[in-house]
């Protein structure tokens, strides 16, 4: 009996094993070592020095830009997302035919899986020179600049994260229980009142795990800004890039990469109060 | 609303429709398509760096989308085998491995290693007999391992959800038949997950073939393909870099119909 008790452990174990110690290696260790080189120095040669200091961390402001345009775009972005997404769900959960809707859906997550970066490339070449600024002149409009704007910048956003907007939202209508809608109109309540009071609010757990989800990620970003924004509209992803593969200052970095993990942490329990007040979180399966 | 849905769907795939026309344009302008042509494709696969990048991306992406289909099949089977406690923190960590951004995987992976190499370098050269000791760097290694995190939490997660919804039942009956736990997995178990871990694979491999930020920061001087055609982009826009997108966007879509394709079989119809 002992035996056994003692080999179903060692199974378990066994199974556990590779991706514990992957986790282990390849992301709890490598958060401890920025952690420390956020309170190090930076080396005369660049790369770090080992120290004790919250300098790093004092100099913060010194990416203040950085900062300032991703924690502005970053939310009017997953808002934009937001706004374009809710109808789109709602149409597929609730008014499109059964037997386009699998495809329909299917054609919403086939995107989120193909390259941003080549989906991105795609808007570049849209709204490049030749794109259409070189059409609008045809029609008498010259000299119209739509790339390496805040405004190409935010059509990217909407762009590369709407199908990760769409699914949660979608999965929360879809489960939404068709009777209480039936009896909201029984009772006389209007459509819009049925809309405000029974299918917004009984979908915003959803709502809110795109949001938090889409956000999270554009804080992150690094490729929208870098091609839509040229060097104009820079976010904190571009400072972590200049700060480790061109001035290589680490410790300077690190305190950075720290703060948007805080910051992303933050989101997230903010995002976790709110569904949960709402009744309860709901699982979101991203295929 | 139905107008405004349409509206959106054109909006997800206009964009990559022009790039895919603009591929076979025969001329150089992105305003006008001067006639159908293949001869970009031809430029773009006589490139040699183009090619390498690709090899190295195919090879890489293959590799850790392998590696985390078993180690992420293992998880799921392993943590349905421990306590409540030993679970929230595996879900925990998987959890932050999905959603913590690839530009601080990248960042901190790069860290870690570099301190890494710094120490064991050193030491694999004071013990090694002759004079050319191997050497640790960053490269196809540290790429394979930075996506497969990402990968690993994915197909755990995946493979998870269906194990939850296994028919437990079945289970039983196998072992009140005196089948042994092994052959229980192998004949009950596994045939029933299986298609979770073929999704989790696929999805994992255009993951990995896809991921531009983690590559950067842990490439070495290993090129893959998104780095390549990242530098291309900078370096101005050509129609060579439309067919590459156009074969790289083919490839991920027929992937993920796959991965979908498998994940709906055995689902009973919603």
């Amino acid at each position: 009996m002992r035996r056994s008790f003692f080999r179903k452990n060692l199974v378990t174990a066994l199974l556990l094993a590779p991706a514990a110690l992957w986790l282990v290696v390849f992301l709890v260790l490598p958060f401890v070592a920025i952690a420390i080189f956020s309170v190090g120095e930076r080396a005369p040669e660049g790369g770090y020095q080992a120290a004790l200091t919250f300098a790093q961390y004092a100099n913060l402001p010194a990416r203040a830009t950085a900062f300032w345009n991703t924690m502005v775009l970053a939310p009017i972005g997953a808002l934009a997302c937001l706004l374009v997404a809710y109808p789109v769900a709602y149409y597929l959960a609730l008014r499109a035919p059964d037997r386009w809707r699998l495809i329909l859906l299917a054609m919403i997550v086939i995107p989120f899986w193909t390259s941003l970066l080549m989906r991105t490339y795609a808007w570049m070449y849209i709204l490049g020179g030749r794109g259409i600024p070189a059409l609008l002149t045809y029609v008498g409009i010259e000299d119209l600049r739509l790339i390496n704007t805040p405004g190409a910048v935010l059509l990217g956003i909407v762009y590369g994260y709407l199908p990760l907007m769409i699914l949660p939202i979608y999965v929360s209508l879809e489960r939404l229980d068709r009777r209480l809608l039936e009896a909201s109109a029984d009772l006389g309540a209007t459509p819009l009142s049925t809309f405000l009071g029974v299918t917004l609010r009984l979908s915003l757990p959803g709502v809110m795990t795109g949001f938090s989800l889409v956000m999270i990620l554009l804080l992150g970003e690094y490729l929208i800004p870098t091609l839509l924004g040229g060097g104009k509209v820079f976010f904190i992803g571009n400072a972590l890039v200049d700060l480790f593969l061109q001035s290589r200052n680490w410790p300077f970095g690190s305190a950075i990469a720290i703060t948007l993990v805080l910051v992303s942490v933050v989101v997230l329990i903010i995002a976790n109060r709110i569904s949960t007040r709402l009744s309860g979180a709901r699982r979101v399966d991203l295929i | 609303m139905r107008a405004f849905v349409v509206a959106v769907f054109a909006f997800l795939y206009l964009p990559i429709a022009l790039v895919v026309l603009f591929s076979f344009n025969a001329g150089h302008h992105a305003s006008e398509f001067t006639g159908f042509s293949v001869q970009w494709y031809g430029k773009a696969l006589s490139n040699p760096f183009l090619v390498e990048a690709l090899k190295n991306s195919l090879f890489i992406a293959s590799t850790s989308a392998l590696l985390a289909a078993f180690c992420g099949t293992a998880a799921a089977l392993g943590l349905q085998r421990v306590g409540a406690r030993t679970r929230a923190l595996f879900d925990a960590l998987l959890g932050a491995a999905i959603v913590v951004p690839g530009v601080v995987i990248g960042i901190s992976t790069l860290v870690a290693l570099v301190q890494l190499f710094a120490v064991v370098n050193p030491f694999l050269a004071s013990l090694w007999p002759t004079d050319q000791p191997p050497k640790l760097s960053l490269g196809y290694g540290s790429i394979i391992a930075a996506h497969g995190l990402f990968s690993m939490a994915l197909v755990t997660m995946i493979v998870g959800t269906r194990l939850s919804s296994l028919d437990r039942n079945l289970v039983e009956a196998s072992s009140d038949l005196y089948a042994t736990p092994l052959t229980t997995f192998r004949s009950i178990v596994l045939p029933q997950i299986m298609p979770a871990v073929i999704a989790g694979f696929l999805l994992a491999f255009t993951f990995s073939f896809d991921d531009f930020i983690i590559a950067f920061f842990v490439a070495g001087a290993q090129t893959t393909l998104p780095i390549y055609v990242f530098a291309s982009i900078r370096r101005g826009v050509t129609p060579e870099i439309n067919a590459i997108a156009t074969i790289v966007l083919c490839a991920s879509v027929l992937l993920v119909l796959l991965a979908q394709w498998q994940l709906g079989r055995r689902k009973p119809s919603p």
